[in-house]
């Protein structure tokens, strides 16, 4: 069971307080009627799930109701940090390759 | 209690006069099979049964074959047994090595047929491996299928461990929660000096140890630590430990499961005691679950002794070395007379020694190292023992115990036997194969156990966790050695607990435990695991690998030759390791056969990973406190007291319970809703709408923010008036609907589903933080907050405006979704005019503390009204009248507001591209042959189609069908006195007026016309008036 930071309430709570909320930085698309079918399926469904680095959107649902974003490691489980939603986070060592940015279907 | 010690003494023939750490002065009884024995307190179940004389302690999984105790501790795989005293209280597979025992304690085998003693399924073991060969059952019992129920009551009774009660448990069981800076898993030399170390720097140190008392090896062998003796130091440890606050230390507690980020399970056995003699049920907490998160963990989990595998080996007599010393020097137990020990290292020796100690024979020790230069060889020599080197102990001869063994002069690499054997005859067996890691744990999280050969065991691998582990579970054996890793990783613990924020001369300084060295000379150990046999293993006496799942050397071979190669595969076809025991002690040697037979290494076999739990643990302490009432909350609305006393029936809804209906006298279920139907259609009804889900959103954006997560238009709606909604996901399926009200321009009280309203919370929540924190909103739940009375039927305003002075509730003055406040019955509350039934009807939300007192006051003055409650099943019933929805029951999240006929609710036009609206114009969603809702009326008016029932438009087709939709909701209404229907149907709207057939299961075939959902007052006057 994990050990989460809430970045929003400062402390290591416990993962029951919390849900998971897939694919963090998936932002949606600006102007969605301009969207192809294809391109709207990508952002509706298409998700990387790597091994390895991630970042994901958690809820901490049963604590102060906020979003945030996690950044971990999908193999091993550790997790390299949290932080709030707009805010950056960088990770040293992370590969352009391995990271989420470029994902989102753009505007 | 007094017993005459001439009595107990001869009771217990294999006891010594004196020594070990039992406490002479307290005998206790037990009873095993049936058998009245004795013992001490301080003894476990298998030591006492030991010192008893039973060598049969229980019957093989598959062969049936005699089994005797093998180890001493967690890792036995024979001595498993029922225990309890009362059917509700037992525990089967208790293992009889960790269990201590306890004065009236009543136990038996958990197999034997028709007893432990004389099996008649043994004639199997008798007949040899080739009729019960790995994967026996699978090649056996598939044919024919017609004839499994009697191959299953033949295969249950000749296999099966134990039995579960089948009635309640009374005993209490609870879960703790820990913090801590240290945990420390093991109390043995290692786990000691970690703690105590750990512990100097004022951090919150946990110590656990599955035994009953803390000093793991120290408790029956070692040297002296800093000048005393071993048990002595263990004390003074112990003492220290237990002195400081800061410390806690618990015996009996398992370290279960190692999960992520350091969070750990231990099961502690705590007042067992009348649970094990059949006494009454005590008030404390019987076992207790422990859940632990610790900022390090210390791994000083030890390890096992690996058995030998020979002809034989599981003869009841045959154990490991470690255990025969286990058994003489902390228990003053002799398990036999004549002793002939097998090892291929030195470690097995100090066996022979104890056993001539206790004044018995030690008949040889064989060592297949040709000649191992060490002092406790040279020792063991001086002290008379024979000792045969370059040689096994191939076979152990016996029927239901060991009466001699067999041994032979092996090669140097120990493959094949080079000379004639000869028996010894002995009662006997000690071997030791070396020692297997206690890795166990530190798999749990992910991590792969490595080989290591110098150790010749699997050690850790390695970790993200902040974890420790010194001592054996890394091979290290050497008591110096312990106690110097044990200090060290405990000092390294402690500081990293505090994130390394410790400055170096902050460390407090632990000197390390000293042991006096001996200036001994060791010989390294040997790498064996099997034994070879003058004949071929298929074809020598059964050479056993995992003893509680029956599997043999020859049957791992011949599972190779089946081409199984995988070492995971090779595990399930064999059943390696599926026990109880987790092949605590059989996984190596199993692996090194597989490697030897294909021609490989260990360490490229490689190994199969461990899972919680590290032993088993009862699903009582698994529950904890949640069993019963407590399992899982119930909400009840602030009405509930009146339901009961009504005599309602309840439905769950989530965790709620709702009246389902309320039957008078002996109305049956059909005749209570019929009733309830027809007095709230032609008078006035009420019902408890409390656990709709209700938020309130307030901001200067919050209309904005309705227009983007509901379909239709939010923008024109006046404070006063109500709008119903429909929202969906961002794939255009429809996920939630409800009414939501204007309170004022920045204010609105928006219901939902029952069952939707965290979920919905939540949705918003995540819009408004994720996409859009620009809009100034906020989200409230208030479900708990407002109870909701519902009042439906033409006689609704009559009666409600008998409790209301301030509230005009004219037609004029407050039409069709309004929404008033005022007081009812005295109350604030807030009144919603709108309908779930079609008819007249209004909403009344007061404060939740209020909900009972106003419910009563409409029923003091209902009853001229002829007010009558009804529950959801009426409802159920009412709304489907008028092909109102219910998301969930009618949708199923591949429903589009256009499958349901709902494009009035769709507004298209408006300015933001609302949550949802893309996703219903992809090319799918918009093609004709989609499903969409449409009535159905049965063309029998009194027969009410099944829900679910699936529809095809060709009853004559043959099978398989093509099916074209599904009934979701289905009725018999009163009102209309006939059935009705709604369903999906493919390309449904346009083929109102076809026929489509339901082939039901039992053989009937139903006919249905497909109609508009609306089968009441389609114009919908009823509701305007």
């Amino acid at each position: 069971m994990f050990l989460i930071h809430c970045p929003y309430c400062g402390e290591d709570r416990e993962e029951e307080e919390f849900h998971a909320a897939g694919e963090a930085h998936i932002a949606r698309p600006l102007d969605p009627d301009a969207c192809s079918d294809k391109e709207w399926g990508d952002y509706l469904y298409f998700r990387r799930n790597p091994r390895g680095f991630f970042r994901e959107l958690w809820v901490h649902a049963a604590g102060c109701g906020k979003y945030f974003n996690i950044a971990r490691d999908t193999a091993t489980y550790e997790i390299h940090g949290s932080y709030r939603i707009g805010e950056s986070f960088a990770v040293p060592g992370e590969s352009e390759a391995a990271s989420s940015a470029g994902k989102s279907v753009s505007p | 209690m007094s017993i005459d010690p001439v009595y107990l003494r001869a009771n217990q023939r294999h006891r010594l006069a004196d020594g070990g750490r039992i406490d002479r002065d307290e005998p206790l009884t037990f009873s095993f099979a049936g058998r009245r024995l004795m013992g001490y307190r301080g003894d476990t179940l298998a030591s006492a049964l030991l010192a008893n004389g039973v060598r049969i302690v229980g019957r093989s999984f598959k062969y049936a074959r005699p089994r005797g105790i093998l180890c001493a501790g967690v890792e036995e795989p024979n001595a498993i047994l029922q225990v309890g005293g009362r059917e509700e209280t037992q525990t089967p597979n208790v293992r009889a090595t960790e269990q201590p025992l306890v004065d009236g304690m009543v136990t038996r085998p958990v197999n034997g047929w028709p007893n432990a003693d004389t099996d008649l399924m043994s004639v199997f073991g008798s007949l040899g491996g080739a009729l019960m060969t790995p994967g026996f059952y699978y090649k056996t019992f598939m044919f024919p299928a017609s004839r499994w129920e009697t191959y299953e009551w033949f295969i249950r009774r000749a296999a099966g461990l134990g039995t579960s009660s089948k009635l309640a448990d009374p005993d209490r069981y609870d879960h703790m929660n820990h913090h801590v800076d240290v945990l420390v898993v093991g109390a043995g030399p290692t786990g000691l000096a970690a703690a105590l170390a750990a512990s100097a720097g004022n951090k919150r140190v946990l110590l656990l140890d599955e035994r009953s008392e803390a000093g793991g090896s120290l408790l029956w062998s070692g040297e002296a630590i800093d000048g005393v003796q071993p048990l002595q130091w263990v004390a003074d440890a112990v003492a220290r430990l237990d002195a400081n606050p800061r410390v806690t230390r618990l015996a009996h507690t398992t370290v279960t499961g190692y999960h992520d980020h350091n969070f750990l399970t231990a099961w502690e056995r705590r007042d067992d005691a009348h649970a094990l003699t059949g006494g009454d049920t005590l008030p404390g907490t019987r076992q207790r679950l422990h859940k632990i998160r610790a900022g390090s963990v210390v791994l000083a989990t030890g390890a096992h002794e690996r058995p030998l595998v020979f002809a034989n080996n599981d003869l009841p007599g045959c154990m490991t070395a470690t255990a025969v010393s286990e058994y003489i020097r902390r228990y003053a137990v002799v398990p036999g007379d004549k002793l002939v020990v097998m090892t291929a290292n030195d470690g097995g020796y100090r066996a022979a020694f104890d056993w001539m100690q206790a004044g018995r024979e030690v008949v040889a020790v064989i060592d297949p190292r040709e000649d191992p230069d060490s002092s406790i060889v040279q020792q063991a020599r001086e002290a008379g023992i024979t000792v045969i080197t370059g040689s096994a102990l191939v076979e152990a001869r016996g029927r239901k115990g060991v009466t001699g063994a067999l041994v032979a002069p092996i090669n140097r690499l120990a493959t094949f036997v080079t000379g004639d054997t000869r028996l010894l005859a002995c009662d006997t067996i000690a071997t030791s194969g070396g020692w297997s890691p206690a890795v166990h744990l530190s798999c749990h999280t992910g991590s792969r156990p490595v080989w290591d050969e110098e150790a010749i065991g699997f050690v850790p691998g390695p970790t993200t966790e902040r974890r420790f582990a010194g001592g054996s579970v890394l091979g290290h054996h050497t008591l110096g050695e312990c106690l110097a890793e044990g200090t060290d990783i405990g000092l390294q613990a402690s500081v990293d607990a505090s994130m390394g924020a410790v400055p170096e001369h902050a460390v407090p300084q632990v000197p390390v435990p000293q042991v006096m060295s001996s200036n001994t000379t060791e010989a390294p150990p040997m790498a064996l695991f099997s034994v070879p046999h003058p004949k071929p293993a298929s074809r020598a006496p059964k050479q056993f690998v995992d003893f509680q799942n029956d599997v043999t050397a020859a049957g791992i071979e011949q599972s190779t030759r089946e081409g199984f190669e995988s070492i995971e595969h090779v595990k399930r076809y064999n059943a390696l390791g599926f026990g109880t025991d987790q092949g605590k002690t059989g996984n190596v040697n199993g692996m090194a056969i597989v490697a030897r037979a294909l021609g490989k290494s260990l360490p490229q076999v490689g190994t199969t990973v461990f899972r919680p739990n590290y032993t088993p643990v009862t699903m009582g302490a698994v529950a904890g406190a949640h069993v019963g009432e407590l399992f899982d909350p119930e909400r009840y609305t602030p009405m509930h007291s009146w339901h009961v006393k009504a005599g309602a029936e309840f439905e769950n809804v989530g965790q709620w319970k709702r009246p389902w209906y309320y039957p008078q006298g002996n109305e049956s279920m059909a005749e209570a809703i019929a009733r309830e139907q027809l007095a709230t259609r032609n008078g006035v009804g009420v019902l408890d709408a409390s656990t709709l889900g209700k938020i309130d959103i307030r901001g200067p954006d919050a209309r904005e923010f309705l227009g983007r997560v509901y379909t239709n238009a939010w923008a024109k709606l006046a404070p006063g008036r109500c709008r119903y909604g429909l929202m969906c996901g961002e794939d255009g399926m429809v996920m939630d609907d409800g009414v939501s009200a204007c309170i004022a321009d920045d204010h609105f009280h928006m219901t939902t589903t029952t069952g939707g309203a965290a979920h919905v919370l939540s949705w918003l929540e995540l819009w408004q933080q994720t996409e859009w924190p620009e809009l100034d909103v906020f989200f409230t739940s208030v479900t708990d907050q407002w109870a909701t009375i519902s009042l439906a039927g033409p006689g609704s305003r009559a009666l409600l405006a008998e409790l209301t002075d301030d509230i005009d509730l004219s037609a004029e003055a407050f039409g069709f979704m309004d929404f008033r406040t005022g007081h009812v019955a005295g109350i604030a509350a807030r009144v919603f005019r709108i309908s779930f039934t079609g008819d007249l009807s209004y909403e009344i939300n007061v404060p939740a503390q209020h909900g009972l007192a106003v419910w009563e006051a409409l029923f003091e003055r209902g009853e001229r009204h002829g007010l009558t409650p009804y529950g959801t099943e009426t409802m159920h019933v009412l709304r489907a009248e008028k092909g109102f929805i219910i998301v969930g029951q009618d949708t199923d999240g591949s429903v589009t507001p256009h499958d349901l006929d709902h494009g009035w609710a769709v507004a298209a036009t408006k300015p933001f591209s609302f949550i949802g609206k893309r996703g219903m114009q992809r090319s799918d969603c918009t093609r004709e042959e989609r499903k969409q809702l449409v009535g159905l009326a049965c063309t029998d008016p009194n027969t009410v189609i099944p829900e679910g029932a699936q529809a095809v438009r060709d009853p004559g087709q043959a099978i398989p069908m093509s099916m074209v939709g599904h009934v979701t909701s289905s009725y018999y209404s009163a009102f209309l006195e006939r059935s009705i229907a709604m369903g999906v149907i493919k390309g449904g709207l346009k083929r109102k007026g076809e026929s489509v057939y339901f082939p039901l299961a039992d053989g009937r075939t139903l006919e249905a016309t497909i109609c508009d959902p609306v089968f009441l007052d389609p114009e919908g006057a009823r509701g305007k008036v």
